[in-house]
């Protein structure tokens, strides 16, 4: 454990009866960082996040928020923390200065700095305008904002935003997600979604989880490596001999798809575009389309979901045969 | 923190129709039997200078006027304590509150004292009622002050019965019957105590000990006994306790 890591998750079990939601989780956030989620449906986040957020008692495992259990010294841990749950918790009937000021009060903001708190976590969620407004009369989209400034208005130095963006409009998509932008600038943040260019737009790094396992933890560096393009697609008017194409110096295999086109797959070391391009100059072949072909984050999502899928079901008939 | 709580309680109740029409029901149905006791007062005064040791206007007029407001906030306390807990538990604000530092005890304690600021308000209301008497005589305001002492603890006990019932379920509706089931419960535990106490002794001297009603009636006397002031203040603090423990299991249930 680094002295700089704000949460600390150890090996976390959450059973809910029979059902295990979370398994033998183990992961740290960093100061500064910020943490993609990412699951299908069901995965466990939610139940990851409430376990941080101290809304749920883990089965086992322990969680530190800056060095502090949240079991054993509640109070400390969560002065540390900002947690907007799937459903942001508003009081409907009271206004937006109203609510907040009770947050001020209930995160234990000592009152001559209570305006500027308050002050400040309107401005940076965009709420200036609608203090005082009744929430119940607010759209989705800045019932979303109250409910983020909720979160940061103890300036808290870990935040926790579970599943942000559900439901609203791709316009107040874009809002919260430079809200979030903006939150990270100052916090740490834990951002739970299943919507993934959420993950590539916004975070430092990225954790899938499934079936409450931690399936993948990598900065989205490491990522863009893994995302590197292996294959083009190309598209010729007249097309040439499959061996012709192989012949071409760095290409390893030529596979022809359906629609006339041909995929072209080479070593990452070694891009054979130019040449294609040059030999169907010289040859006449006619090229109109040359695509490199990049691996998405949701392929890797989706490959990493149900290839664990698959072997869980495997595992399971096994179980049954045996 | 506690006093955050308090003051958003406070707020959401009159916020809400719901309380400004109990206090108005409360305060017409109180009115209407103040103003027939002040009637069978004046009936009966021609007669009082000639009984030995006469009941005065406190006795006649103010003790059971207390006496009938205690029934009727018996069916009144849990409707207003029916959202307490359950109504954040359906609209999912518990977790702001569970997610802030803040102690479940103070959450608890914290929405006792945000109830029972409003049942104060309720108190007072119902006191002007015979304090108007000074305008035209004199109270005797040990037993006054004794009775209002009693009505005021039997809120806070009618409040924590609430407060607890309120914790355990999202519906608001299961809560106000199911607190107003306890509270009946526990005032008629004394009719066993009565009617065959005599006869089969000991185990019905105990139901009768732990009625609310009983309790009640010796403070509306002005018969300040500290050991009915203390059945409350456990009373009081048992359902308290058993809220914060429930709360607790929230995090860790299923």
């Amino acid at each position: 454990m680094s002295m700089d890591s704000l949460i600390t998750v150890e090996n976390l079990y959450r059973y809910y009866g029979e059902l295990c939601a979370v398994h033998d989780l183990c992961f740290e956030v960093r100061r500064g960082e910020v943490i993609g989620f990412l699951g299908p449906n069901g995965a466990g986040k939610s139940t990851t996040m409430r376990i941080i957020g101290g809304n749920l008692a883990p089965s086992a495992g322990r969680v530190l928020i800056n060095g502090i259990d949240i079991l054993d010294r509640p109070t400390e841990a969560k002065a540390e923390l900002g947690y907007l749950p799937e459903s942001p918790p508003l009081y409907r009937d009271l206004t937006v200065d109203e609510f907040l000021t009770y947050c001020a009060r209930i995160n234990r903001i000592p009152r001559p700095q209570m305006r500027a708190a308050i002050d400040s976590a309107k401005e940076r969620c965009g709420l200036t305008e609608v203090g005082r407004r009744l929430i119940v009369n607010l759209s989705k989209g800045y019932q979303q904002r109250v409910g983020i400034a909720q979160a940061i208005i103890h300036s808290p130095s870990v935040v926790l935003l579970d599943e942000p963006t559900v439901g609203l409009d791709p316009i107040q998509i874009r809002e919260i997600r430079s809200l979030i932008r903006d939150v990270a600038n100052e916090h740490s943040v834990v951002l739970s979604t299943h919507i993934l260019p959420e993950v590539q737009s916004v975070c430092d790094r990225v954790q899938i989880i499934n079936r409450g396992r931690l399936v993948l933890n990598e900065s989205i560096e490491q990522m863009r490596e893994k995302l590197q393009a292996t294959t083009l697609l190309v598209a010729l008017r007249s097309m040439p001999l499959i061996n012709e194409l192989e012949s071409i110096s760095g290409v390893q295999g030529v596979e022809s798809l359906d629609d006339g086109r041909v995929r072209i797959s080479y070593a990452t070391d070694d891009d054979p575009s130019d040449a294609i391009v040059e030999q169907a100059v010289a040859n006449g072949w006619g090229l109109h389309e040359l695509i490199p072909e990049r691996e998405t984050l949701e392929q890797v999502f989706v490959d990493i979901t149900s290839s664990d899928a698959h072997a869980h079901v495997e595992a399971e008939s096994e179980g049954a045969v045996a | 923190m506690i006093f955050a709580i308090a003051g958003r309680e406070l707020r959401s109740l009159f916020l809400s129709p719901l309380a400004w029409s109990i206090l108005a029901v409360v305060q017409l149905i109180l009115a209407y039997m103040y103003l027939a006791q002040i009637d069978l007062f004046m009936q009966l005064q021609p007669r009082l200078p000639m009984l030995p040791s006469a009941p005065g206007i406190t006795e006649i007029v103010a003790v059971p006027l207390l006496g009938n407001a205690a029934m009727i906030l018996l069916l009144v306390v849990p409707l207003i304590t029916m959202r307490l807990i359950s109504d954040e538990r359906r609209n999912q604000t518990l977790s702001l509150l569970f997610a802030a530092p803040i102690s479940m005890s103070a959450i608890v304690v914290g929405k006792f004292v945000g109830v029972m600021t409003f049942l104060l308000i309720m108190l007072l209301m119902i006191l002007m009622m015979p304090l108007a008497l000074l305008l035209g005589g004199s109270l005797d305001f040990g037993v006054l002050a004794a009775a209002s002492l009693g009505l005021f603890l039997l809120l806070a006990s009618f409040a924590a019965v609430g407060l607890f019932m309120s914790s355990l379920t999202a519906q608001p509706t299961i809560a106000a019957v199911s607190s107003f089931g306890v509270l009946l419960l526990l005032w008629i535990l004394d009719w066993a105590g009565n009617n065959v106490g005599v006869e089969a002794g000991q185990g019905n001297d105990v139901l009768a000990y732990l009625s609310i009603l009983r309790h009640y009636e010796a403070l509306l006397k002005g018969v300040f006994n500290s050991a009915d002031v203390v059945y409350y203040l456990l009373f009081i603090a048992v359902f308290l306790v058993l809220s914060i423990r429930r709360l607790d299991a929230e995090r860790t249930q299923q």
